[in-house]
């Protein structure tokens, strides 16, 4: 297909690693989700490696962290079941928030790569599908975990005819997680770069502020759904 | 011949969608921020609780807008019926 361009815009184009004849890597995602890891991991062991009583510096900035996932999972699951879900809920939390600042932040338009562009690791859908269905296995286990064979019972409550709309469920929760991740951040870097071509001088920079904004809005709508889900099968 | 009227329909289709994906949840955004300057008005000092719900609910709403966003962007870029 021949592709005609208006302007130096692409969607979807990746840096393909051949991992071997059949499969492939993007290289840049995983790249830059590495090296969203990497910080998140130092800030977190560098803050937490010298505690103190009266906190200062890096611990008090850790602090408000904790207390905001730890705020999403009380208000979602309820005192008794919150702390055995905080960490995935937390973990999900830092690596969108992570992964969606990372591609605004950090100038990655210095480093060349021969195809496709390094930018947050959420505008591939991959990344997002995968957290999707992280969340989605995270539910299944709780409820099994929890309430054993009567997790079954949910399919059928309230009423039996309810059946395959219970099931449709299961599906088209990981997929409106995923497509609202994956769209809210790939709409986020298409204006950008589309205002970017057009005016490349300070024009973009509010819209970039408000795409810093609303990515963090998004970080932490997946965790608060993520721990709506959970809840709603441990009930 | 067929590609590139399978490309016309594509464009258009892009356009509807983002077009009538916005209606919707505009319309659903308007009422939802009118209702809360109305209850700040009414309990200014709920302001901090209302504007968090309002911001997390419109973030809902802007998913629906986002849906119309991935079938059109599906459609420019990644054209499952360009053969």
């Amino acid at each position: 297909m021949h592709t005609f361009l208006l302007s130096k815009i692409e969607v979807g184009s990746h840096f393909y690693v051949n991992f071997n004849e059949s499969a492939h890597l993007h290289g840049e995602t995983i790249f830059v989700s590495s090296v969203v890891v990497a910080l998140i991991s130092l800030l977190l062991i560098v803050g937490t490696s010298n505690l103190k009583r009266v906190p200062e510096g890096l611990q008090n900035v850790l602090e408000v962290i904790y207390e905001l996932v730890k705020g999403i999972a009380f208000t979602q699951l309820g005192p008794s079941f919150y702390a055995q879900f905080l960490p995935f809920v937390a973990t999900v939390f830092l690596f969108v928030l992570g992964s969606n600042w990372a591609g605004a932040l950090i100038p990655w338009k210095l480093i060349e790569i021969p195809q496709g562009e390094l930018g947050a690791p959420t505008n591939d859908i991959n990344t997002t599908a995968c957290l999707a269905i992280l969340t989605s296995v995270t539910y299944f286990f709780a409820g099994f975990k929890i309430k054993g064979l009567g997790y079954f019972g949910r399919y059928i409550k309230p009423s039996v005819f309810l059946l395959p709309i219970n099931i449709i469920e299961d599906f088209t929760k990981p997929l409106s997680l995923n497509f609202r991740l994956f769209g809210n951040i790939v709409a986020d870097e298409l204006t950008v770069s589309v205002l970017c071509s057009l005016v490349p001088i300070l024009i973009p920079v509010p819209i970039m502020v408000l795409g810093l904004f609303a990515s963090s809005i998004q970080a932490l709508i997946f965790s608060t759904l993520a721990a709506a889900y959970i809840a709603e099968v441990i009930e | 011949m067929v590609d590139s009227l399978v490309a016309a329909a594509s464009v258009i289709g892009a356009a509807v969608a983002v077009g009538f994906a916005g209606i919707g949840p505009g319309i659903g955004q308007g009422n939802a921020a009118g209702q809360a300057v109305e209850g700040i008005a009414r309990q200014p000092e709920a302001e901090g609780k209302i504007r968090g719900t309002l911001l997390l609910s419109f973030a809902f709403m802007e998913a629906l807008t986002i849906y119309g966003l991935v079938v059109a962007l599906s459609l420019l870029f990644a054209n499952p019926f360009v053969g």
